[in-house]
């Protein structure tokens, strides 16, 4: 084994040993090297590790490259019997380590010295100059060396042109050329070589500086190429050192372009590839273009190879166009604007924005969160339509359910679109282009590809008119949320809900503006209120349908409070002038939910729309000249309907009088004596358990739990008890809506629901 | 006084558009237009059959006859940002210079030697359906002959042409600083549209998509090209169906005598000067139930690919052979329908 080897993995052990599970493993893999008898083990040991498994198969690969390495560099063994087949199987292990991951430095220095010392036959030498491949640089020094042996010249012509061919091929990876450039003279004295003349000629091309270039050199290319006739790789040297030094060379070279060189790297044509791959680090690209020629839109990959959004340009080009044209107020104004390219913070932006520069392509402003902020202030239409109109088409071009097997490029369209929702997070606004491309790609999306990016797009649909937009995507929307399991159903909840906060946060924003700016959307209030309520009654006509496609899951039930959770804070959180309430399916699911959280988010919701609509009245009291947005009486009457159901359910143990009402035969026809007080706060089936541990707690040797018996004073421990158990909710809905007297139970309860 | 009221389950009848949108901005009224096209079906259901226009008439023939008979790659593109027909010489400076750029990136044998190419830029003077519509242009680019003694203009290498034909609707929504040519063909070496494109892109801040013709489209343009007048036939017209199946797909030919196809066509067509959808759908219909009655295969089932007539030729990849130079105009109107609903 080699010393630099083992230094590497001691160093590989340091670094994995912060945590002590890689530890182990790389303890396992210094198990194996000491000998093959502890294998087994090892692997049992593996097992429950896959990391380790995948590091251990890596390490015994390396390891079985270490010992072919070995072998020759000690060379080969004549005594040896089966020496071929030893032979065979260790330039295999190198052929397969070195087109798979490539080969350190150090293993090029040696394998390379082998391959040219001429201690194995002319084929060994060769498949071993064929897998050169270094796996990130090779280095000058191993050049160098192995120039030094064609000197010596121990091996065969065939060999000395392989390795010319190697060396043109890998000049980009060799890690500096100083030395190389030093040994100008020897390779341009292997010119006189006719088998390996087009090589050199290849190399020399490669390294030629100027001061290569000296008379006695033109002299003597200009000899070979009189002796050997225009060739392609001669003309190109010549061309070369005409361009370096034209007074030197007075034969005119021919100026149609051909090819010069064959392509001497074709050997290596895939491993060169791979190489710069892992020198660039991680991009799949090139690799798969290379293997999929057949590709569906190979233009477009073309057109922006690099990554669909612009790269950030100020807009050189017409400048330049006009400049011939420019009157001199107008260089004044150009010498006064501000270079993109060194905008670099937010109080440079604020100086220089009235005189910016802005990008030759407006795409590229996406990952430029300075450049986004101008954008956002801008009222100026062309900028804004640049914007539109390449972020609409980009979005169509890329988006990619629009073609068939275009499935390949999903991760670039879904890191698409995250920049996109990052930028608009950013902005807190929705983009226009985004909104058209939902128009379009919404009816023929199947519900699953990028759906998470999908449902935020959705959610930053800028403020519209919801009667308008409806059957553009809510109604698509609505197709697949019906037909699609809970999770979606709450995802889409989720994000209308987003929708939603998002739209009153725009409009709360735009109605304390107005006095300013002239708003984009010159809106009036009602109109925006209308919209708003419209996308509230259609989530509320969502919900209720999906609670009885999903049989009442409080999973899903949840998801809806959160909801309402934020639509009942409308008038006092984005103080505009809305009050919506929810419908009674989503109320009475809720209120007869076996799960207390629910129930508590209720109660939660119920103590907010009774403070927004107390604010209301308050309000409309005060000032009687905006009456425009009174809300109607229905409202009130709604909320106190659903009210007084709630109290008389959980409080006044009157569940089916004043709220919802049964008929008492109906009820009498069920044989449930006890009805009435079965859904308080004690005999709800969400709190039953809570009033049993209640109980317990009180006296943990009885064997019997007695409900009546929580009353009096035992009633307002119990609420206490209750509010302890994490129920807020419930706890803020009863301070405000049940004034209790001392005697609870009593009928001294007064809702205060007279408005 | 109860002036808003919260909607029971019916919106409430205050939902006029006007409402919400007094003084829209431009964008705004884009994303109106796009509402509309939306929720409509996306092509009016009635064109007209196209006519020798009289600004063609206008144009010198010789100044188009290179634009027929070839092979067009079609492109919707948006908008030009900033472009100024003043300045056509500048941009053939220009884009000649980032052609070269181009071309000698990455190649290490390029050295010192100037690429034999050279850019025009050309207007094409009466390409246009209205007067409003901008005038279209040509970029070409030439090989510069070696020997002087050769003829000073070289080989054509690459032609690329911009136009709008009726483009109202677009033109509408823009202001002045846009040059609207939704339409792009290129004929020649992808390679080169790929650099030509990137460098439009770059400089005028627009987008080039491959323009695709659907099944759909194909027969509006077999319909309407069939009633067109052609004074003497130069093709058969010819349908191509594709069948999708493994390993290979197939092929469905269907030529038909452009007189048969004419004849068919004046026996379904009655508003004159006009073709409706239903006209379109019952001519295709005829056909396919013709080739099922002498082949038994259902041609509605598989895939419209190609049309070719005595007018021209187009598939559905996106390329057009443009033949009758009477209906030029007619041809590039509908292209440029297409090619404006794509960026819109």
């Amino acid at each position: 084994m080699s010393p630099q080897k083992r230094v590497k993995n001691v160093k590989a052990q340091n670094r994995t040993s912060q945590d002590s599970n890689s530890f182990q493993t790389t303890l396992s893999a210094w198990k194996v090297k000491q000998g093959p008898s502890n294998s087994k083990n090892i692997s049992k040991h593996g097992q429950n590790n896959p990391v380790g498994d995948y590091e251990h198969a890596d390490d015994q690969a390396e390891d079985a490259l270490q010992m072919a390495v070995g072998y020759f560099e000690k060379g080969p063994i004549k005594t040896s019997q089966n020496k071929d087949k030893t032979l065979e199987k260790h330039l295999k292990t190198v052929e397969n380590v070195a087109w798979k991951n490539g080969l350190a430095s150090e293993e090029i220095d040696i394998l390379l010295n082998i391959a040219l010392s001429g201690k194995f036959g002319n084929a060994v030498n060769t498949r071993i100059l064929k897998c050169m491949i270094p796996a990130t640089v090779i280095s000058q020094d191993s050049v160098v060396k192995a120039v030094s042996w064609l000197c010596v010249d121990k091996c065969s012509g065939s060999t000395k042109v392989l390795f010319y061919r190697w060396l043109v091929a890998m000049f980009d990876f060799i890690d500096r050329k100083e030395q190389i450039n030093l040994l100008y003279g020897f390779f341009f004295a292997s010119l006189q070589d006719d088998a390996l003349c087009p090589y050199v000629c290849h190399l020399l091309y490669l390294l030629t500086k100027k001061e290569n270039v000296k008379p006695f050199r033109v002299r003597k290319l200009l000899d070979l190429q009189a002796k050997m006739g225009m060739q392609p790789h001669l003309q190109a040297l010549l061309s070369l050192y005409k361009f370096f030094a034209p007074a030197l060379i007075s034969v005119s070279l021919p100026v149609r372009k051909k090819i010069y060189f064959k392509n001497s790297e074709n050997l290596w044509k895939m491993a060169l590839l791979a190489v710069k791959q892992r020198n660039r680090g991680p991009s799949p690209e090139p690799l798969k273009l290379m293997l999929g020629p057949a590709n569906v839109r190979p233009l477009k990959r073309k057109w922006n190879s690099l990554s669909v959004i612009p790269v950030l340009n100020s807009s050189s080009y017409t400048k330049e166009c006009g400049k011939k044209e420019m009157s001199l107020s107008d260089y004044l104004n150009r010498s006064g604007s501000f270079p993109l390219e060194q905008l670099k913070s937010f109080p440079q932006l604020l100086q220089n924005i009235h005189c910016l520069e802005l990008p030759s392509q407006m795409g590229s402003v996406l990952n430029n969160s300075l450049l986004l902020h101008y954008i956002n202030c801008v009222r100026d239409e062309p900028v804004l339509l640049r914007f539109y109109y390449w972020l609409s088409q980009t979005l169509q071009e890329e988006c990619i359910w629009y073609k068939v097997n275009n499935y390949e490029h999903g991760k670039e369209f879904t890191n698409f679109l995250d920049t996109i929702i990052r930028a608009e997070c950013f902005l807190q606004e929705g983009f226009y282009s985004c909104e058209a491309f939902l128009y379009k790609s919404l009816p023929l999306w199947d519900g699953l590809c990028c759906r998470s990016q999908f449902l935020q797009l959705v959610s930053w649909i800028p403020f519209s008119s919801f009667s308008e937009v409806k059957p553009l995507l809510f109604d698509h929307l609505a197709q697949l949320f019906f037909t699609s399991t809970i999770y979606f159903k709450c995802s889409v909840l989720q994000s209308l809900k987003e929708l939603l906060q998002n739209w009153l946060l725009w409009l709360s924003m735009d109605i304390h503006m107005k006095p300013v700016t002239n708003s984009p959307l010159e809106t009036t209030l009602g109109g925006s209120m209308n919209s708003v309520s419209k996308l509230i009654h259609y989530v509320g006509w969502l919900s209720t349908t999906a609670m009885r496609l999903e049989s009442n899951s409080t999973f899903l039930l949840h998801f809806i409070l959160d909801f309402y959770e934020k639509v009942c804070d409308i008038y006092i959180n984005y103080d505009l002038p809305l009050v919506v309430l929810f419908p009674p399916g989503i109320f009475y699911s809720a209120l007869l939910s076996l799960d207390t959280s629910i129930l508590n988010q209720l109660c939660f919701i119920m103590h907010r729309y009774r403070k927004n609509l107390t604010a209301a009245k308050k309000n409309e009291l005060v000032q009687k000249t905006k009456s425009e947005f009174n809300f109607s009486s229905k409202t009130y009457q709604e909320f106190n309907h659903y009210l007084t159901s709630m109290v008389g359910c959980l409080w006044t143990s009157k569940p089916f009088g004043k709220g919802i009402y049964i008929d008492p035969e109906i009820l009498e026809k069920t044989g449930v004596t006890e009805y009435k007080n079965s859904l308080n706060v004690i005999h709800h089936p969400s709190f039953l358990s809570y009033a049993v541990s209640f109980l317990l707690q009180e006296s943990p040797e009885e064997r019997t739990v007695n409900m009546s018996s929580i009353q009096g004073k035992k009633w307002s421990w119990y609420l206490d008890y209750l509010f302890s158990q994490g129920l807020q909710g419930l706890k803020l809905f009863i301070r405000s809506s049940v004034h209790h007297s001392s005697v609870p139970r009593a009928e001294g309860i007064n809702y205060n629901n007279q408005y | 006084m109860d002036s808003y009221d919260i909607p029971e389950s019916t919106p409430s009848a205050s939902s006029r558009p006007e409402d919400y949108f007094v003084g829209a901005t431009p964008l705004q009224k884009r994303l109106e237009s796009i509402r509309k096209q939306t929720s409509f079906i996306p092509t009016p259901p009635r064109r007209k059959i196209p006519q020798c226009s009289q600004l063609q008439e206008d144009a010198d023939p010789q100044n188009v006859a290179f634009l027929l008979h070839k092979q067009w790659t079609l492109y919707s593109l948006t908008p030009l940002y900033k472009f100024s027909y003043s300045h056509l010489k500048e941009y053939s400076r220009l884009l000649n210079a980032f052609i070269v750029a181009e071309k000698q990136k990455g190649l290490a044998v390029e050295v010192g030697e100037d690429f034999n190419i050279k850019v025009i830029f050309s207007t094409l003077l009466g390409m246009k359906g209205t007067q409003r519509d901008p005038e279209a242009f040509l970029v070409q680019i030439l090989s510069k002959s070696q020997l002087p003694s050769e003829n000073r203009e070289g080989k054509v290498l690459w032609t690329g042409w911009f136009c709008c034909i009726f483009g109202d609707s677009l033109l509408e929504t823009v202001s002045e600083d846009f040059t609207c040519l939704p339409l792009f063909l290129a004929n020649g070496a992808e390679s080169n549209t790929a650099i030509i494109g990137t460098w439009f892109q770059k400089t005028f801040d627009c987008y080039f998509s491959p323009l695709a013709i659907n099944a759909f489209n194909l027969s509006w343009m077999a319909a309407m090209w069939t009633a067109c007048k052609v004074d003497h036939y130069v093709a058969t017209t010819e349908f191509l169906w594709s069948v999708p199946c493994s390993p290979q797909s197939l092929d469905i030919s269907y030529a038909i005598h452009p007189e048969d196809a004419k004849a068919l066509w004046d026996s379904i067509h009655k508003t004159p000067g006009e073709v409706t959808q239903e006209e379109v759908d019952l001519f295709m219909d005829c056909l396919y139930s013709h080739f099922h009655r002498h082949f038994k295969i259902h041609l509605s089932a598989t895939r419209l690919v190609r049309v070719s007539t005595s007018v021209a030729s187009a598939h559905t990849d996106g390329k057009i052979k443009i033949l009758c130079h009477k209906y030029l105009i007619g041809v590039l109107a509908y292209l440029t329908e297409l090619a404006v609903f794509q960026i819109e």
